[in-house]
């Protein structure tokens, strides 16, 4: 028996080309981790092009994968292994990993051409650059053709094999469970049998491989995490945010309409919801943005649950529809899973800088409920609660979400569907008062006096015809209005409206009670906030942290929590968008901890950080330095 | 195409009502805000006289409406409606129509709203063939924002944002229309009611989209556009399109419609040529070729000769019979109360003890 050495946690970045079918082996050493009890983060990173030139830097696509035996909340700043499937692979994603970490490297395309395509002047397997790491330097192409030669497939099909060489040959060196992959191959190709049969020998060759040569002299065990009792399953952001949706939909018994426009990286939430219709989902993929959301508006008219999903450059082109919303007080639910931006940006690269786009980018005085969700998992709370506030307060939601929560999965504790509460659509079905001869009649702007929300008559319904519009109402009738306070007034009450929505407070996450930072966050930096939190009280130091989701209103307690600090640090991955917001409505002196270089925020970049920030507030910087907290081992552990 | 046959009527969903209804139900209790002789006056009467003779239930008409003088129209009508943002009517109006079979959908729009910032909306929701009635109120100008010219007005005006005369080529709506796979495209004319009530109730009975020009005078900003084509001189100038009939027009229906012989469409003297060479209208044509060449008997400057009536009725499946009925087919394979949480919970699962 070969020594078998345990580990806490593990980050794996498998790397190649466009079409060596990363992403996929990476969604099974991920699912393989998950199923094994293990915590997991991932971080799919893809390239901009769909097929970039085959072995060139921009058309590298990687997975990125952390698993461990603790609760853990990124995927990793630093992999620990890399395997990398061809020279730019290698040459893109060297310069992360961990010193001293294990590279496994497919050496069939090491040839001097595809070297010189990449700027490497001499094969780095060779030159000694690559000595600070363990290299496994492997024919894994030649060996997955000679694994699979009895398919009798081509030479193209049975290379392409390969990853799934690479992922068994994985499995085996971190002990994985092996027989959900070889099911889930013998469901994908059961109408391609030879391929199935290829790809399931070439995992299974690679798994042997591992068992009898003498490669590897250690092989490596993850111990599952402890986690909270119950059933468990991987989940991306995107897909929760469909599932919230349709879950949000069904407990107000409502249809749920989707009308949307394709664009990265949101797209897969109307891959999801197109395929539901046997739950009765509609999705309506119109010509443009605009049409989408006001297919959607005319739903919630009409008295479905309209729903529209975006990014970035959408939010924009919908502005003046979600404006139509909040003037018709309609529900309608926007997911805007951000990207890098301006303009177009970088699609395929994860940013929080919709913000303010999304506070105040329509004209007029236009107050929207605003939701940012923190994990891939949370995005499905958070996206039932959406779909809540907008019935209940016939408002348009925003929910904010971004590329790297969108993509990313998490293993998640399936809910019971019945203990989530059922959302009252309450459809007027009466006159709601009186005219001046005692008859009763309906007033379409009159607003319930408890959520400040007006009645939702839809067509169908005898004897409340009404018609609205964006054009000023009048309170209560809802006909044009020019009338000075009437304006005033209505412009109060929408505002209003917003910001009675009863909101959770914040929970201060401060174990010692004596911190004097406090770290503020929002959305899907919620990972890495955390985990850098942890490590600095691993270093002893004295932090304290809050996560809002609710932007818009923000939490009741906030700017009692905020003041209670001697310095708010508040880390975005924009240029200070929601730091702004709080200096405005608190008048506190936060400051913003920037980073928009289209990743998740460094844990360990804003650890060490934290740790000089906090030694200059205690003055004593003389305790243990920065330096101290590169112990790999303590990386996220609570 | 779908296993189950889909209803041919537009109406085909709507509840009837019990009681007869008058034109009174159909107009609400708002002033009408138009300027004195503006064409929509006639237009909205037309309409209003047209509704009760549906027999659909009041509660179960819906009317959008983008931006413009148009979009005001449905203030008046005593049903539900939204006067919505510029050009995005066929857009609401789509959402509306997918979720509710059970409703009657018009859009209100006029030629700045349609077919300048709506453009696209427009041509999409007539090539999906989603089923909701477009009336678009052509007065070739820009009224609400006070005279600019509009994609319809002619090639030279000489409007305030065109001192010097417009240089932008106009549209053909009906040759629009007929590009972008309309299933039902007509025109008609404010001040013909009779001709005009119709048309609105063959295009609302359609199953699909509706496109219907209607020639709107606007009396303060583009007076007399359309003079040509009423009073004594509309018998030499309109050119009636019905079903089944040769093409004929004049005082004493001299004058045909007839092919030339390069193939295009071209006006001759009945007496000259016979009645037999003349084009017999067929609005049910699968292809759309005849029906865009007398589009093209339109003038593009100021009108002398336009035809109107039905250029082209044919059935086509609409996009939200079509989508409605995925979800009913798929949803008989999905039984049980707990559907949603075994969707939910999926295949691929762990349990923690």
């Amino acid at each position: 028996m070969r020594q078998v050495r345990t580990l806490d946690r593990v980050v794996i970045r498998f790397a190649g080309d466009s079409g060596d079918g990363m992403q996929l082996t990476g969604d099974r050493f991920t699912a393989e981790s998950a199923s094994f009890g293990n915590d997991i983060s991932t971080l799919p990173n893809f390239p901009a092009e769909i097929r970039a030139p085959q072995g060139t830097l921009p058309g590298v696509s990687s997975f990125q994968l952390h698993f461990a035996n603790f609760d853990i909340v990124t995927p990793g700043d630093r992999p620990d292994v890399l395997v990398a499937m061809n020279p730019a692979a290698l040459k893109a994603n060297v310069a992360d990993l961990a010193r001293g970490g294990l590279i496994v490297v497919d050496t069939a395309d090491f040839t001097r051409r595809n070297l010189a395509r990449v700027n490497y002047e001499s094969n780095p397997l060779e030159d000694g650059s690559l000595e600070d790491y363990q290299v496994v330097a492997l024919d894994l192409t030649g060996l997955t053709m000679g694994a699979v030669a009895e398919f009798g497939l081509g030479r193209r099909d049975s290379s392409r094999a390969k990853n799934m060489f690479a992922l068994g040959l994985l499995s085996w060196l971190y002990s994985r469970p092996e027989e959900g992959t070889l099911r889930f191959l013998s469901q994908k190709f059961a109408d391609k049998p030879a391929i199935r049969d290829a790809n399931m020998a070439a995992f299974k060759a690679g798994v042997a491989y591992g068992e009898t040569t003498e490669t590897f002299a250690v092989r490596y065990e993850v111990a599952p995490a402890p986690m909270p009792k119950g059933e468990y399953r991987q989940i991306s952001g995107n897909l929760a945010t469909a599932y919230g949706l349709m879950v949000g939909a069904e407990k107000a018994g409502l249809t749920l309409f989707l009308g949307t426009y394709p664009i990265t990286p949101a797209s897969d939430i109307l891959h999801e919801l197109s395929r539901r219709k046997a739950h009765g989902v509609l999705t309506f993929q119109a010509e443009d943005e605009i049409s989408a959301v006001g297919a959607a508006l005319g739903a919630s008219f009409a008295g479905a649950l309209g729903v529209t999903s975006t990014s970035g450059p959408g939010m924009a082109l919908k502005a003046e529809t979600i404006g139509l919303g909040v003037m018709t007080e309609l529900p309608l639910v926007v997911v805007d899973v951000q990207r890098a931006g301006p303009s177009t940006g970088m699609p395929t690269k994860t940013e929080q800088a919709d913000l303010l786009q999304v506070m105040y980018g329509r004209n007029g005085e236009s107050p929207v409920a605003v939701l940012a969700a923190q994990s891939p998992s949370d995005c499905f709370d958070t996206a039932v609660e959406a779909v809540r506030i907008a019935v209940t307060y016939r408002t348009p939601v925003v929910m904010l979400s971004d590329g790297y929560l969108g993509n990313g999965a998490e293993p998640w504790r399936i809910p019971d569907l019945a203990s989530i509460p059922e959302i009252d659509p309450g459809f007027a079905t009466e006159p709601n008062s009186t005219d001046h001869n005692g008859d009763p009649i309906f007033l379409p702007y009159l607003r319930d006096p408890e959520t400040g929300a007006r009645p939702w008559a839809i067509p169908g319904t005898k004897g409340l015809e009404h018609r609205i519009g964006g054009i000023e109402k009048s309170a209560g009738t809802g006909n044009v209005s020019y009338v000075p306070g009437n304006h005033e007034a209505m412009v109060k009450a929408r505002q209003a409206k917003i910001d009675n929505i009863p909101v959770a407070d914040v929970v201060v996450d401060d174990p010692s009670g004596e911190a004097k930072l406090l770290v503020v966050g929002w959305g899907s930096s919620y990972g890495p906030i955390t985990a850098a939190v942890r490590r600095v009280r691993a270093a002893g130091r004295k932090v304290a942290q809050v996560h809002v989701r609710s932007i818009n209103p923000l939490p009741a307690n906030l700017g009692e929590v905020l003041r209670g600090y001697d310095k708010v640090l508040v880390p975005e991955m924009n240029l200070g968008q929601f730091t702004m917001i709080l200096r405005a409505r608190y008048l506190v002196d936060a400051e913003c901890w920037s980073r928009v270089r289209g990743l998740p925020i460094s844990l360990s970049e804003l650890a060490d950080d934290l740790v000089t920030r906090i030694d200059r507030l205690e003055g004593d910087a003389s305790s243990d330095t920065a330096d101290n907290l590169d112990t790999p081992d303590q990386e996220d552990a609570q | 195409m779908t296993a189950q046959t889909q209803p041919t009527s537009g109406l085909a969903g709507v509840p009837l009502s019990l009681e007869p209804l008058t034109r009174k139900d159909f107009t609400s209790d708002q002033e009408v805000r138009w300027c004195p002789g503006c064409g929509d006056y006639a237009i909205l009467a037309a309409f209003q006289g047209l509704m009760p003779e549906l027999g659909i239930q009041r509660e179960n008409t819906v009317i959008i409406s983008g931006i413009g003088c148009a979009s005001r129209f449905p203030y008046y009508v005593d049903s539900y409606g939204m006067h919505s943002i510029h050009g995005r009517a066929p857009s609401i109006a789509t959402g509306v129509a997918i979720t509710r079979p059970d409703l009657a959908v018009w859009v209100v729009t006029g030629d700045g709203d349609a077919l300048s910032i709506g453009g696209n909306h427009l041509i999409h929701a007539l090539r999906r063939n989603v089923n909701i009635t477009i009336l678009l109120f052509n007065n070739r100008i820009y009224g609400l924002t006070k005279g600019q010219y509009s994609p319809t007005s002619e090639l030279g005006k000489v409007t305030k944002s065109t001192p010097f005369g417009s240089v932008d080529v106009p549209f053909n709506p009906i040759s629009l229309a007929l590009g972008a796979e309309a299933s039902f495209v007509a025109r008609s004319v404010d001040s013909d009611r009779h001709h005009l009530s119709g048309v609105l109730r063959a295009a609302i009975e359609h199953r699909g989209a509706a496109l219907v020009e209607i020639y709107q005078n606007c009396p303060i900003f583009n007076d007399g556009a359309f003079d040509n084509l009423k009073g004594p001189e509309a018998a030499q100038s309109l050119i009636p399109l019905e079903h089944g009939q040769p093409v004929l027009f004049g005082v004493d229906q001299e004058f045909g419609i007839v092919r030339g012989a390069d193939g295009e469409l071209t006006t001759a003297k009945v007496a000259d040529v016979g009645l037999d060479a003349v084009v017999v209208h067929d609005a049910h044509r699968p292809d759309p070729s005849l029906a865009f060449q007398l589009s093209r008997l339109t003038d593009t400057g100021v009108l002398r000769q336009s035809p109107v009536g039905i250029f082209r009725d044919v059935e086509r499946p609409s996009y939200d019979d079509e989508a409605r009925q995925q979800v009913e087919t798929a949803r008989a394979t999905v039984t049980g109360p707990d559907a949603l949480q075994r969707l939910v919970t999926g295949h691929d699962t762990w349990t923690v003890r």
